[in-house]
């Protein structure tokens, strides 16, 4: 039997689409890079990963312009039928963009860009994304971004994992992560896909990768 | 025929305008046989600006050695290559972009990031890792914090945006820097050997396809205007030479020039900088021993009215220029559309060896391109020794009350404090390959698809440089290769940016030439010839010049990538180790924090052998770490390895000649490593020519202490580290 089908998409300006992918094939699953101009996801797509990056070289609003690309529409179709849907620092202000995930992410507090190694303190055990984890869990997991505070009403989403001590970008109560009430669609600003291997110093991102073929 | 050469705008005659000495100018009409036509003279004064022909550096670069078992390619192309095994080639280089930077910070360092990124792309190679090493005026002035700030937003906007990976560098304030501050960016990338691309143009009648961004009249005479003249009052007036980046661009561009060469699409690649089209045509043309014809109403312009000059010199950003055979140009042109960019046939290989260039269907240009490339003539700087430098007497200084109090003010000491406030702003991560980041010693990234790993840094000894520029070279060569070898890496190679003042003034010249030689020297010792380089020269205003600053960059190579060794303490009860050879002095140290007196000469041959233990030590897992004791000394560099990993240390040190020179001082070769207490015989074991391994105390509790000869500083680690993060922040906050 073939491997689980994950479409990873592809903006230009997407960055970290060859590291998703090989996340992906981590959990033993098989990426297929989908591109933009693509109007519908690969025969079989079991889930979809949108990767970080800078679409459309961030012009207008990071993720605004990539959330009107035909292949949007197919991710939509495929979230609404309730696939999975992961989307990593520009995916998940894609997916904002894209009204797939509740609320929008503003300029960090700072107003610079912020690379960091952060503690992921799991909120609500009982979506897919953090593997059985207890609340209170915490995942180390780096996050990289000027864009990244999510602002918007907690109550209309999941919120699955909040930063852990200081508040590094001004999100809403300390959010670094949410998924939809649905819990299929989740994204956040750290990044997983840089944490799968214990050369590059924490595997905790496995756990979301898993919960796609989960 | 030979005419009067024409006037320019402000009565002088044009060439003057354009930077080029009368008994130039009489050589280009005696190399011409005429006179020549306003775009040619314009394309002459590009190509024989400085920054363009490095005349007056040339021919002391012949000394570098430039060959050696690993070397694919070296200086000349548009960067140097080594293999690493594996059938893969290691791709780098460091380029200046100081003048531009120091008018206008954020597009000049992200330009520079972006054409350093382009030389990178134009060998074939995937972009693997940054680097950047950067030198302000002190914190306590307002520009500098200007500069200082938005040169690193610039760094972060574009290196971000383009996904590369910024591993490390270096951060420098002095107040010769206020005025020309020094902004260098590397670029490391990986390649197939069979799939490295050469600038030379080949095959007549393949066509000229100009790949990229449109040309606009952006930093025009960028090359001329600004990078070959001292900085003064009129800076302002230079911003609209500096270029503008566009790294969403630059993004697609790197996307297309590996898919086009994966395809197998081109003859060659040349990325456009300095001098825009006329420097990469020129350059195309010369090195392939060949002709190239271009048609000016062909390139894309992104305005109206430009004159052909104007197309010729811009220094418009995000283009390259590449060789392709005629029966693949609907592919290129349909694989750049899938890119969103343009491909245009603007010109084809001719047998003439000449740059041609028509214009509304004249010929506005007809060159031979050596002419432009190598016939520059090339200029002797005077080489005035200065003085020798004399030792400070130590009985001069004056012993501190506190050894504590000096600690915690050395560690806030901006040179020595934490850069994180800098490489915060940068993707470290972005690939996911970096094992080291930045803040170690040097950066340490996995060869994508291998068990390798790459370790790389850029460093600078300025200080011993200008007191002594022979053993200066030398220490920023060590230096850097030190740092490198800390990870446990085998330095395999170099590349190097030379940053002088005005080299026809006062000892520059002396100074660099001098400081070619002593590199030269160590490179050979320790094996890592030179495969790439840039000179930037006039880095002086009315204040003064700069230091001389020949920044280093050093490339080392880990067989197995899962033996890199970090620079952080990491266990309660471990050893620490103190490994190397030299003797602590004060002069110019950070402790003194002058540029004065004599230092310890290094000793190139000690350090390979350094190197070569700690190489070991790493391929048989005996190290928990290591870190170069440079800037601040011993004490600095114990501090560092304890805030690294969280957790105090005790050593005890011999007092050489006093207590406060023995803990603060700087020079010779020297390692503060950790390692479990059963592993000390091994490692002891492999102490040999001039080497020394000693054990110094152990690893633990909450405070820093090193005790010599009966004093002793301590310091809790929560203080230290406290200052040292926080120094860079404040300065910058409190104003």
């Amino acid at each position: 039997m073939s491997a689980t089908r994950v479409a990873v998409l592809r903006f230009p300006g997407t960055l970290d689409h060859e590291s998703a992918a090989r996340a992906v094939e981590g959990v033993g699953a098989e990426p297929v890079f989908t591109h933009h101009e693509d109007t519908a996801l690969p025969q079989g797509t079991h889930a979809v990963v949108i990767p970080g990056g800078f679409s459309y070289g961030d012009h207008l609003r990071p993720g605004a312009l990539a959330s009107r690309t035909p292949i949007m529409a197919a991710v939509t179709g495929h979230a609404k039928d309730g696939g999975k849907v992961l989307g990593i620092c520009n995916g998940f202000q894609i997916l904002c963009e894209s009204g797939l995930l509740p609320g929008v992410l503003r300029p960090n507090a700072s107003l610079s860009f912020i690379c960091r190694q952060a503690d992921l303190e799991v909120a609500d055990s009982g979506t897919p994304w953090t593997g059985g984890r207890l609340a209170g869990e915490v995942l180390s997991i780096p996050f990289k971004h000027h864009d990244g505070a999510w602002f918007g009403t907690p109550g209309e989403a999941r919120v699955v994992l909040r930063y852990k001590g200081g508040n590094p970008n001004g999100s809403i109560d300390k959010i670094a992560g949410i998924s939809n009430l649905g819990g299929n669609v989740m994204g956040l600003m750290p990044h997983p896909e840089e944490a799968q291997d214990p050369l590059l110093g924490s595997t905790d991102g496995r756990v979301l990768f898993a919960a796609l073929i989960a | 025929m030979s005419g009067a050469p024409t006037m320019g705008e402000s009565g002088t005659p044009l060439y003057e305008e354009l930077g080029l000495l009368d008994t130039e100018y009489d050589r280009v009409v005696q190399l011409m046989g005429r006179t020549p036509t306003d775009p040619e003279l314009v394309m002459f004064s590009l190509m024989w600006s400085e920054h363009c022909s490095y005349k007056h550096s040339k021919p002391l670069l012949t000394g570098f050695p430039t060959t050696g078992p690993r070397v694919v390619m070296g200086p000349g192309e548009n960067a140097g290559a080594v293999d690493v095994g594996d059938g893969l080639a290691i791709v780098f280089k460091v380029e200046s972009h100081n003048h531009p930077s120091a008018v206008e910070p954020f597009q000049g360092a992200a330009t520079g990031v972006g054409g350093i990124v382009r030389d990178i792309i134009a060998v074939g190679a995937k972009p693997i890792a940054l680097l950047d090493s950067l030198r302000f005026g002190t914190l306590d002035s307002a520009r500098s914090r200007f500069l200082f700030r938005r040169a690193v937003e610039g760094i972060g906007h574009y290196g971000n945006c383009i996904g590369i990976p910024n591993v490390g560098g270096e951060v420098q304030f002095d107040e010769r820097y206020e005025d020309s501050c020094l902004v260098n960016a590397m670029c490391v990338g990986v390649v197939p050997h069979d799939a490295i691309l050469s600038c030379a143009a080949r095959g007549i009648g393949n066509r000229l396809v100009l790949i990229g961004n449109r040309t606009g009249r952006d930093g025009i005479g960028g090359a001329s205007v600004l990078a070959s003249a001292e900085l003064g009052d009129d800076d302002a007036d230079k911003r609209p030479s500096v270029q503008v980046g566009d790294p969403f661009t630059e993004r697609k561009l790197m996307d297309l020039c590996q898919a086009l060469n994966h395809a197998g699409l081109l003859v060659a690649l040349q990325d456009l900088g300095a001098a825009g089209l006329t420097s990469a045509a020129s350059e195309m043309a010369s090195r392939g021993g060949v002709g190239l014809a271009i048609d000016l109403d062909r390139v894309p312009l992104r305005e109206q009215g430009m004159a052909p000059g104007e197309v010729l010199v811009s220094e418009s950003q995000e283009r390259m220029l590449a060789i392709v055979e005629p029966a693949n140009m609907d592919a290129v042109v349909e694989m750049a559309r899938r890119h969103e960019l343009d491909a245009t046939d603007i010109g084809e290989v001719t047998d003439t060896g000449e740059l041609e260039a028509l214009w509304q269907g004249e010929e506005v240009v007809r060159i031979p391109s050596p002419y432009l490339t190598d016939d520059v003539p090339f200029y002797d700087v005077p080489r005035d020794a200065a003085p020798p430098a004399q030792p400070i007497d130590l009985a001069s200084v004056a012993e501190p009350g506190d050894l504590g109090q000096a600690w915690l003010a050395l560690m806030a000491d901006p040179n020595v404090a934490s850069k994180r406030w800098v490489f915060e702003q940068y993707d470290q991560l972005v690939g996911a390959n970096t094992m080291r980041r930045p803040g170690g010693d040097a950066g340490v990234v996995r060869i994508p698809g291998t068990n390798r790993a790459i370790a790389v840094t850029l460093d600078c000894a300025e200080w011993h440089t200008e007191i002594d520029p022979y053993a200066g070279g030398m220490a920023s060569v060590l230096e850097a290769a030190r740092n490198v070898a800390c990870t446990g890496a085998v330095p395999i190679a170099a590349t190097d940016c030379l940053n002088y003042a005005n080299p026809e003034k006062g000892s520059t010249g002396w100074r660099l030439a001098e400081s070619i030689r002593g590199m030269a020297d160590a490179l050979t010792a320790i094996g890592a010839p030179i495969v790439s380089g840039n000179v930037s020269l006039y880095n002086e205003s009315p204040r003064g010049p700069i230091f001389p600053t020949p920044v280093v960059g050093i490339v080392g190579l880990l067989d197995d990538a899962s033996t890199s060794i970090g620079s952080a303490f990491g266990r309660h009860g471990d050893a620490v180790l103190l490994i190397g050879y030299g003797e602590p002095r004060v002069d110019a140290s950070r402790y003194l924090g002058r540029c004065d007196g004599a230092p310890p000469a290094p000793e190139p041959a000690t350090d390979a052998t350094l190197f070569e233990l700690l190489a070991e030590c790493a391929r048989r897992r005996l190290l928990t770490s290591a870190h170069d004791v440079s800037e601040g000394g011993l004490a600095v560099a114990l501090a560092e390895s304890c805030i690294g990993g969280g957790i105090g240390a005790e050593v005890s040190i011999t007092p050489g000649r006093r207590a406060d020179e023995a803990i603060f001082g700087e020079g010779g070769g020297r390692v503060i490593a950790s390692c479990d207490p059963a592993q000390l015989d091994a490692i002891a074991a492999l102490a040999t020519d001039g080497v020394t391994v000693a054990r110094i105390g152990t690893v633990g509790g909450d405070d820093v202490a090193i005790e010599a000869g009966g004093s002793t500083a301590r310091v809790p680690l929560s203080d230290l580290a406290r200052v040292w993060e926080g120094s860079i922040p404040e300065a910058l906050e409190a104003q």
